[in-house]
């Protein structure tokens, strides 16, 4: 297997990115192009399209890339909020093994004061940038909660009051420890997975298979 | 002024409605041709006549009361209204019955391309008539209608309904992890249906069978290469495909992974896939235990497509544009070592 044949597969920039080139490299694209130039979005010539992550599952919903690889958060972001309500009309495929992080639940070191605004007043103030893992979350744990949704720097919102807790995604903590949050539960682990378009995965079944299997056959590096 | 209208719901103005009709009159004669009589049956039924079909997530999604306090709801598709119409208009009538219809149908879906909450769907019922000879005629009825609009790179995925949960009893999976099983599959995530497996703790080669085989899907030699497991769909698979002409089965994919959201379906199923559209323009299957559930125990099948997704995918077609035709094998093949 050293080609994509006629695959357009979908690659997230940022934190992904890295392991998702190494992983194609690996399968024998030739990714000089892509490591090299950062404002490069479309890779014509070796069937690559480069986006943020939690656009991999529009993309390829819509047909645009037969193949896409994206972190478990945002597919579970995007999926449905509850039974029989549609999500990504797309087929999960592999779990890759990398890009490995936690779905957790923190805020301030020392007495919860999540746990005291749920006591007191009945409900806690949560500030993520998943709002739909965090209402479900907090919905199946029967646990009122107020979402604040912000689009960067969820760390903020406890240490400025807005919120009480955090629900972010979380490799190594570091970032939670330097701003003086503790993980109070974890709600999910979250890995790569390849995902791929519904019609592709019949009409293009022979190269998707072919890509399946050398994936599977890489060299445990990263890959579960 | 500007007047909104609710989301998933659209105007359609004449020049989108010229092309619209010159597909439907179309199809309209392929079905004539058939011998397949239109009817229409009101958007609006009783509630609790639409919830007798068990159309899992793909039910009724809006409602309204009468002035009697009655629930009524606004139909998510038109095989339930038929099997209604079947059942209480032709109580005694000869079977086969043979049915087409074009009708706006309503479902509670997030809105994208094609996927309208307001839906048009042309399609056929073919009541009484049993596998493989009834599917067969409805696969061979959807063909001629699609060749005939002009869609030149469509397929037919078969699969069939009863597949992966026969897999399922004859490897001893039981509930709850069976409903578990087969919603991740219905989901199509596969990597859950692998947590699963191992979670139940099955024997490692069950479990990978029962990773491995929805994802067959190709030519006929995916129904030689079946499991014995499977014999009973492979066999109603292979018999259908005796009865399918040449120009039919060379458009068939063998999909043993095909499942279809909705919870009527028993025996064969299908969609329609074409490389210019980036989801299923259509697709339908066997319902042998519907027309039971309203009283006349009928061995039935049908499909249908939206019209809207076909008239997508014959634009795309028709300026070599679209989902999965934007790109040439030749544009990826360079760069490739």
């Amino acid at each position: 297997m050293t080609t994509l044949n006629d695959l357009t597969i979908a690659v997230p920039r940022g934190a992904l990115f890295e392991d998702t080139v190494d992983m194609l490299a690996r399968l024998g694209l030739d990714t000089d192009e892509l490591r090299s130039n950062e404002r490069k979005l479309l890779f014509e010539d070796i069937g690559v399209i480069t986006m943020r992550p939690s656009d991999v599952p529009t993309y390829v919903e819509a047909g645009a890339a037969d193949l896409g690889i994206t972190g478990k958060d945002n597919l579970l972001e995007q999926a449905g909020q509850r039974p029989g309500e549609p999500g990504r009309e797309v087929y999960e495929l592999l779990d890759l093994g990398f890009g490995r992080c936690t779905m957790v639940l923190a805020s301030r070191a020392g007495p919860d004061p999540a746990l005291e605004s749920l006591r007191r007043l009945g409900v806690m103030r949560v500030a993520t940038k998943y709002p739909r893992i965090a209402a479900r979350y907090f919905e199946e744990s029967g646990r009122q909660a107020e979402i604040v949704e912000v689009k960067g720097s969820v760390e903020l919102a406890p240490l400025s009051g807005i919120a009480e807790a955090i629900v972010d995604l979380t490799a190594t903590g570091a970032t939670l420890r330097e701003n003086d949050l503790i993980v109070r539960e974890e709600i999910a682990v979250c890995t790569a997975r390849l995902i791929a378009n519904p019609v592709a995965h019949k009409l293009k079944a022979h190269s998707i298979d072919r890509l399946l299997d050398a994936v599977r056959q890489l060299p445990a590096a990263g890959v579960a | 002024m500007i007047h909104r209208i609710p989301s998933g719901t659209r105007d359609v103005l004449p020049e989108e409605t010229r092309e619209v009709r010159a597909i439907t009159d179309t199809l309209r004669q392929v079905f004539e041709r058939h011998d397949y009589g239109e009817v229409y049956t009101p958007a609006l039924e009783y509630e609790s006549v639409l919830l007798r079909a068990d159309m899992a997530e793909a039910g009724p999604a809006y409602r309204v009361f009468d002035e009697t306090g009655a629930v009524l709801a606004l139909r998510s598709d038109m095989t339930v209204p038929i099997a209604r119409v079947v059942t209480t208009r032709y109580a005694a009538s000869e079977p086969p019955l043979r049915f087409c219809y074009f009708a706006h149908c309503y479902r509670g879906v997030r809105p994208q391309r094609g996927q309208a909450r307001e839906l048009l769907q042309a399609g056929i019922e073919l009541i009484g008539s049993p596998a493989p000879d009834g599917t067969a005629e409805a696969l061979t009825v959807l063909c001629h209608a699609l060749d005939a609009v002009g869609l030149r790179g469509y397929r037919i995925g078969l699969g069939d309904a009863s597949l992966f949960p026969a897999l399922m009893s004859s490897l001893q999976v039981h509930e709850p992890a069976r409903a578990g099983m087969l919603e991740a599959l219905a989901r199509r995530d596969f990597v859950g249906l692998e947590t699963q497996l191992t979670e139940t703790g099955l024997p490692d080669d069950d479990a990978a069978l029962l990773l491995e085989v929805p994802q067959r899907r190709g030519g006929p030699e995916v129904l030689s290469d079946a499991p014995p497991q499977a014999v009973e769909a492979v066999t109603g698979m292979r018999r259908v495909l005796e009865l399918l002409d040449a120009s039919v089965a060379e458009r068939v994919i063998f999909d043993l992974g095909l499942v279809r959201n909705i919870g009527y379906y028993t025996g064969a199923v299908f969609e329609v896939y074409d490389p210019a559209l980036g989801t299923p323009i259509g697709g339908g299957g066997r319902y042998d235990e519907l027309l039971g559930r309203f009283g006349r125990k009928l061995p039935a099948v049908g499909w249908a497509l939206g019209v809207d997704r076909l008239h997508i995918a014959l634009a795309g077609e028709e300026r070599g544009t679209g989902a999965l035709l934007a790109r040439s094998d030749s544009q990826v093949a360079q760069g490739l070592s």
